[in-house]
């Protein structure tokens, strides 16, 4: 036979059979769409997380208090032996190798004349702060300087929640605000930097590290930035802040943790929720090729008569399956057409409102498994009929 | 009519069993038969008697366990399934008590279809078909439905998809047993006809009005002819 007229037969049979055709589509549709989406979901939320990390700056060390997995007190809390002279020792000895920014953190009361703002995080740093933390730009003002760092002057940096909660429209520069009850004059405003893992990064309030030291009465620090000057040198500032850090404090006072360090332990947690929603994805790739499976065996079964009449037509087996085979190829085609179709519609409209990332594999694996489960079940109760003879397969009920 | 004794059908010694080895119904006793070309044959017998298997032997829709069957003097027991539905496409018209049409397809597509098994050009079977249709006098419902037509009209439909492709033989299985009498008669009528034309036509039948209408009347008791 033809294969032009194979073509005829087959759309046929799928145009008068509307119903089925649409539905056995749907389990197509259904099984692509899906894993398209839930997988450009993982893969976006990866990409997201990797991006906000690597935009506080490549060459970033961190130097944060206690061991990371270390003993703890038993409060539970590990005590802060992180002290802002251990900082200054850095500077001085890493001086031509990095930038060295310590980082105090507290939360405190904001006031501006009758208008006060809860919660704000306080970081009291140096003057070098933009620098190292590259995501820190400016929109108006000016941050202090190091100098204005060293010696606590009343200045503050504000980000933009404190500015739209405080201020609103006006201009907040040369203002004076209450920051924990010290009074501190407005220098600058950050441009917005939006939240990382749901934390507010606006809401913030940055002011010289003496001044916070002074204000808080502490010495402790709670994050030591080091920036290397150039990426190559990551690895020996490392070593050599190691070593400056251990002539006072033990290996279980503080933990040193490189950008890339940081980006393979959360990208290890982003990946084991990759791998779930993979699950997910392939749950409904397995549903979609059962329900694919459910209607091919159907409504192949119910058309053995039909397979029987052609036969005792003149229809030989090959031109049976041959029939069967292009009509399930049809199908699973359009089905799987539409469905990534679909899934990037959809995965697009979510990266508007979300993340999302659509990754190629997904679509070829989607594809490939709907179509394949919809030929093998289409094409099989089709291969058991046309064995039939033809007078018992008109039987067949 | 001129070759009256030309065989068209012989049948040696045919035997079907239903069945496995436990069970084994004997359904054919050793029937040998022969048919001319251009008869009109009728085979009675009461139900269960085999009529029908015999029949479906001849139309090469079922297998004999034994015997030999000779359509045009070519042993078609012989020949492999390819053959065997070549056969059945070429030779042989079948027309069904049920009808068999295919509910969803319209007429012109009922009718075309052995003509599509038979690799006919579209334009060619079209043709064809709508000739036969107007034969039948179905003229003016050539894209309607068969659930839109009477069961007299349906079996006319069956009658022209049976000549699609001109066999020599029109083989019917009990043609009016679903139809009034009324229909049924039109029904024999149009297959009186198309014997006229030289079509050797066989048909199955219990009842003994629709027999009386064939030249010849075999009858088959309990898979025997008697």
């Amino acid at each position: 036979m033809k294969l032009s007229e194979l073509l005829r037969l087959s759309l046929n049979a799928l145009r008068v059979n509307k119903m089925r055709s649409i539905l056995t589509m749907l389990g197509v549709i259904i099984g692509v769409f899906a894993v398209i989406l839930l997988v450009s979901l993982g893969s976006g939320l990866q990409r997201y997380i990797t991006d906000q990390i690597s935009g506080l700056g490549s060459n970033l060390i961190f130097v944060i208090p206690g061991k990371v997995g270390g003993a703890r007190t038993p409060g539970g809390q590990q005590t802060n032996k992180l002290l802002i002279n251990d900082a200054k020792n850095l500077e001085n000895k890493l001086r031509a190798i990095a930038d060295v920014g310590p980082v105090i953190q507290k939360s405190a009361v904001v006031k501006y004349k009758n208008k006060s703002d809860k919660g704000v995080s306080i970081l009291g740093t140096t003057g070098n702060y933009p620098d190292i933390i590259k995501s820190t730009d400016l929109e108006k003002g000016s941050f202090f300087t190091q100098a204005q760092g060293r010696s606590g002057a009343r200045v503050a940096v504000i980000g933009q929640t404190v500015f739209t909660n405080l201020f609103q429209n006006r201009s907040p520069i040369g203002e004076k605000i209450s920051v924990g009850g010290g009074r501190y004059t407005v220098i600058g405003v950050v441009k917005a930097r939006g939240s990382t893992f749901g934390i507010d990064q606006d809401n913030t309030i940055l002011i010289p590290i003496a001044s916070a030291q002074r204000q808080f009465g502490v010495n402790n620090v709670n994050t030591i930035y080091l920036s290397a000057k150039k990426p190559e040198l990551v690895q020996l500032v490392k070593q050599q802040a190691n070593s400056v850090l251990l002539k006072r404090l033990t290996e279980d006072d503080f933990t040193l943790q490189t950008q890339e360090q940081t980006l393979s332990t959360i990208t290890n947690i982003v990946s084991v929720l990759t791998v779930a929603l993979g699950g997910i994805a392939a749950i409904s790739l397995v549903v979609g090729g059962i329900g694919v499976m459910n209607i091919m065996l159907v409504s192949v079964t119910e058309r053995t008569k039909e397979i029987g009449l052609r036969k005792a037509l003149g229809a030989r087996r090959k031109d049976i399956l041959s029939q069967f085979l292009l009509e399930a190829i049809m199908l699973c085609l359009a089905g799987g057409i539409i469905g990534i179709m679909l899934g990037l519609g959809a995965s697009y409209i979510m990266s508007i409102f979300f993340i999302s990332e659509v990754t190629p594999w997904s679509v070829f694996l989607a594809f490939g498994f709907s179509v394949a489960v919809g030929v093998i079940f289409g094409i099989t109760p089709a291969i058991r009929a046309s064995r039939l003879s033809p007078i018992e397969a008109l039987r067949y009920e | 009519m001129q070759k009256l004794n030309e065989s068209v059908i012989v049948l040696t010694d045919i035997t079907k069993a239903y069945g496995t080895e436990d069970v084994v119904t004997q359904v054919l006793h050793g029937v040998s038969l022969t048919i001319n070309k251009g008869e009109f044959v009728a085979i009675t017998g009461p139900s269960g008697s085999g009529k029908s298997t015999l029949l479906h032997i001849i139309g090469l829709l079922d297998v004999a366990t034994s015997g030999t069957y000779l359509l045009h003097d070519k042993d078609v027991t012989k020949l492999t399934e390819d053959q065997q539905a070549r056969v059945r496409n070429k030779e042989i018209g079948f027309v069904f008590q049920s009808f068999n049409l295919l509910q969803r397809a319209n007429l012109m597509e009922n009718v075309t279809l052995p003509a599509v098994y038979a690799g006919t050009p579209p334009k060619v079977r079209d043709t064809k078909a709508v000739e036969l249709l107007t034969t039948v006098g179905l003229e003016d419902h050539l894209y309607k439905r068969p659930n839109q037509l009477s069961g007299g009209q349906q079996q006319r439909v069956a009658i022209a998809r049976a000549l699609m492709n001109d066999p020599v033989i029109i083989l019917a299985d009990e043609p009016t047993g679903n139809l009034d009498s009324k229909s049924g008669k039109d029904v024999m009528e149009v297959l009186k006809f198309l014997n006229k034309q030289g079509k050797t036509v066989v048909i199955i039948t219990h009842d003994h009005h629709i027999a009386k209408e064939a030249e010849r009347i075999i009858t088959i008791k309990d898979g025997r002819i008697v």
